[in-house]
């Protein structure tokens, strides 16, 4: 490791944060064209944060430092899990510190942290949505393990950057548990950044909410880190995907200047085509019925473990 | 039989439909009630008046749809300190809701144990009532906060969702409060009133050439219906003829109305079951009617085309041609766009089955219009009550019988190629000749009914004419005020999350109910 690991470093998580709401306004535009809408501006979730910001934030009479504080240690976590991801390089000195089971807790604790600030002043919504969100997380946590442990037995690390390193490596390695833990991926994606089919991020319909729900009572500079958290979320689920299954062009170790100035370039393009496909998917499917997110989710963890018993079988061949 | 004859006065009542007025004692009050629910006649409307300047009594009026008229029952009361009348709520439990109101408006109760206000709010106190003759239309008052005693649950693990009246959105207010164990609905119960804007009292300082205009506007989106509603009353009072063609173009407007709520409503339930491609084409379509109707009627959504003696504007020579060509563009898209939604595993597993109503209770309840016919219920006044000019046309009622949310939808894809039909045939027999005719001034004191089957249901206005062409009392009725009830019913069982859809797939006017 060199000084420049931690210019990278640097450049990766302010990326991120810049980039983030840009992702989110790009799906909302792809979304608009598939539904024959004319798009809000690619640039609108900015100017929402720049209103939220300027907003004065009203905190209900009762509510605890707990409600002050949560949207801060959401947004610490979710920049905190963008310097572990692999977004274009892998030469990361923060990556050490923490694999990719750390980072499933680190979400986890983001999630706990919004649940708890949700009951906190009492209010109906709040807890309906930190129920629904605690029963969504707890089922998609074993099925983003499962889609993290394809990745772990093909690659021989539990390190986001190490299975990418390996990848590099190792390029001629397509496994078809791969297909299946990608599919699974999409699924949890979905359900953890509150997009259809679990969860619609533009309604208006407060009973049928769920991070809405628990998001309900913040204003001000509060709901802007919170709205920003989830960007930054959606934006690192995204680059995880893309570290996991379209590594091809990010800059592993040693890499120079150039190299990681066209990793750069191919993130974006990357981005720009799972934002698109993301869009697709939730343009030509309907919410789910509530009680039917525990069988989406269900399905998510069982197609990873599918792949996982392929790739064991198949490796059960290849040395027989 | 015989007693009938001796206690009941039995007149014809000037409406557009056959209609008979009985005016009755107390007793007969409640007996004619049971009778009528015994005929499984339907319970239109209850409103009252303050007619202690006359003859210093209050009075109560029920409208009933029989099967080959409208009974209108009338009670006079004397003005005491408590005026009192029997409730017929054990005959007809929509009727709940009406007597409170009719207390809240002129304290005349009815000895149905519930006295929780239902209009009133903190709008005004306790002991005023705003449509008395002596009540003054510009009087304030200091708000004040009152308790509302919602029915409770009680048991291991139930919990209380209260709903409203401000909500996420913005939609109209309505307080709902739901009884929960988890997700599951075991209680909904509605509180509404909050959009009172004493409409009823409005119309008693406006003249009966213009009442019309006020109408339209009680609920935005049945503007021809209640227009026309209120223009029926007046003409029938009157004994005014409305010409043949403007009759017909009456109906264009009222089938064009319903096609714009269904097209609206559809694309709105595609959104609520998180299917937004569904709402974007349907409001695409809706807004291409609506300029139509910009461009036929001269107006968007038919506010002042319905006037008192005719229409407002007449065809030009080649709309017709215009409308069938429009007409056969919005079939093929609403058929294809039926297509989607009848393909897509998501959307259908969001509609089946949810918020089921079924015909026992809507039958139980005295459900109206749309939300009796997908139940399988055929309450339809064009079809069963026939006014001018739907004799000619000829309409059949068309009902669902699942109860559910897809049985709403179906229904209103249904109705949309029906109405699409009565438009072509209303057009083919489009009667040449005036579109208005001058209105006879009106004696005082003339009580006319117009009921008109609006996209929701039937509409009904009760107006009584005053001195000097103005008028003395006009009660506005919407068929919400039956079918929210309903929704407390077809809630029952399912997840809360799924009550938006059920909801918005009954679509109630907050506006029209509370008047």
């Amino acid at each position: 490791m060199n000084g420049i690991a931690f210019v990278w470093q640097f450049l990766e998580v302010v990326l991120a944060i810049a980039l983030a709401p840009l992702f989110t306004g790009w799906i909302a535009q792809c979304r608009a064209w598939m539904q024959n809408r004319s798009a809000p501006p690619l640039l609108q979730p900015y100017r929402m944060l720049r209103k939220l910001f300027h907003k004065e934030a009203v905190l209900a009479e009762h509510a605890s430092p707990l409600l002050r504080a949560a949207p801060y240690a959401l947004f610490g976590a979710m920049v905190l899990a963008a310097a572990i991801i692999p977004s274009f390089v892998t030469d990361l000195p923060f990556a050490r510190a923490a694999d990719a089971i750390a980072l499933i807790g680190l979400f986890a604790t983001a999630r706990v942290c919004q649940a708890l600030a949700a009951m906190d002043i009492g209010s109906a919504f709040g807890t309906m949505g930190a129920r629904r969100e605690m029963m969504i997380g707890f089922l998609a946590e074993p099925a983003i393990l499962m889609v993290f442990f394809n990745a772990f037995l093909l690659f021989g690390t539990t390190a986001l950057t190490g299975v990418v390193d390996n990848y590099a490596s190792h390029p001629s390695v397509v496994d078809p548990s791969v297909i299946f833990a990608a599919i699974g991926f999409v699924m949890v994606l979905l359900a953890e950044n509150a997009r259809i089919p679990i969860d619609n991020p533009a309604t208006h319909l407060e009973l049928t909410m769920i991070h809405e729900a628990m998001v309900l009572e913040y204003s001000g500079r509060h709901l802007a880190l919170i709205e920003w958290a989830a960007s930054l979320k959606l934006f690192n689920y995204a680059c995880i995907g893309i570290a996991l299954f379209l590594p091809w062009g990010i800059a592993i170790h040693g890499a120079g200047l150039g190299h990681v100035l066209f990793a750069l370039a191919a993130l974006i393009v990357k981005l720009a085509v799972c934002g698109a496909a993301l869009a697709l998917i939730e343009s030509l499917s309907a919410k789910l019925r509530l009680f039917r997110a525990p069988e989406f989710l269900a399905m998510a963890f069982l197609i990873a473990v599918l792949g996982l018993l392929v790739h064991l079988l198949m490796g059960a061949n290849t040395s027989a | 039989m015989t007693s009938d004859l001796i206690n009941v006065q039995m007149e014809s009542m000037p409406s557009n439909l056959p209609c008979r007025r009985l005016r009755v004692g107390a007793v007969d009050w409640c007996r004619r009630a049971a009778k009528l629910r015994a005929g499984a006649a339907l319970l239109l409307t209850i409103w009252g008046a303050d007619d202690r300047d006359r003859d210093g009594r209050y009075r109560v009026f029920a409208a009933f749809l029989d099967r080959d008229q409208i009974t209108v029952l009338e009670h006079a009361m004397d003005a005491g300190a408590h005026p009192t009348y029997p409730s017929f709520v054990e005959f007809f439990p929509a009727a709940a809701r009406m007597e409170r109101a009719v207390f809240d408006l002129l304290g005349i109760s009815s000895t149905h144990p519930d006295h929780r206000g239902w209009l009133r709010h903190a709008g005004w106190p306790k002991s005023v009532f705003p449509l008395r003759r002596d009540a003054d239309a510009a009087q304030q008052f200091a708000a004040e906060t009152e308790p509302y005693a919602f029915v409770q649950v009680e048991g291991d693990g139930v919990h209380e969702i209260p709903v409203g009246p401000v909500h996420a959105g913005i939609i109209e207010p309505g307080n709902f409060r739901f009884s929960v164990v988890g997700e599951k609905v075991l209680r909904l119960e509605a509180r509404l009133g909050y959009t009172h804007k004493g409409i009823a009292k409005r119309f008693e300082s406006l003249s009966l050439h213009e009442g019309h205009r006020l109408a339209a506007r009680i609920s935005g989106d049945s503007a021809a219906a209640y227009a026309w509603a209120y223009c029926a009353a007046l003409e029938a009072a009157t004994q005014a003829a409305c010409p043949p063609r403007a009759v017909h173009l009456r109906a264009l407007a009222l089938e064009h109305e319903r096609i714009a709520n269904h097209l609206g409503d559809l694309g709105a339930l595609g959104n609520d079951a998180g299917f937004a491609f569904g709402l974007t084409h349907f409001s695409r379509l809706k807004e291409d009617l609506l300029r139509v109707n910009q461009s036929i009627f001269g107006a968007r959504y038919l506010m002042d085309f319905i006037v008192p003696g005719g229409v407002a504007a007449d065809l030009s020579p080649h709309a017709p041609k215009r409308l069938r060509a429009f007409y056969a563009s919005l079939e093929e898209d609403v058929a294809s766009l039926r297509g989607i939604y009848e393909n897509h595993a998501g959307v259908q597993d969001r509609f089946r089955g949810t918020g089921t109503l079924t015909a026992a209770t809507a039958q139980m309840l005295g459900a109206l219009g749309l939300a009796a016919r997908a139940s399988g219920i055929p309450q339809d006044l064009r079809a069963t009550h026939p006014w001018p000019p739907y004799p000619e046309i000829g309409v059949a009622a068309i009902t669902q019988s699942a109860g559910d949310v897809a049985a709403r939808v179906a229904l209103r894809l249904d109705e949309i190629f029906a109405s699409l039909g009565l438009c072509r045939a209303l057009l083919d027999k489009l009667p040449a000749g005036e579109i208005h005719a001058g209105i006879p001034s009106a004696a005082p004191g003339t009580l006319a009914l117009g009921v008109i089957e609006g996209w929701r249901g039937p509409v009904a206005i009760a107006l009584e004419t005053g001195p000097h062409g103005g008028i003395r009392r006009c009660h506005a009725h919407d068929p919400s005020w039956q079918n929210w009830p309903l929704l407390e019913h077809a809630i029952l069982g399912n997840i809360v999350p799924d009550f938006p859809l059920i909801n918005k797939s009954f679509n109630l006017s907050y506006s029209g109910h509370d008047g």
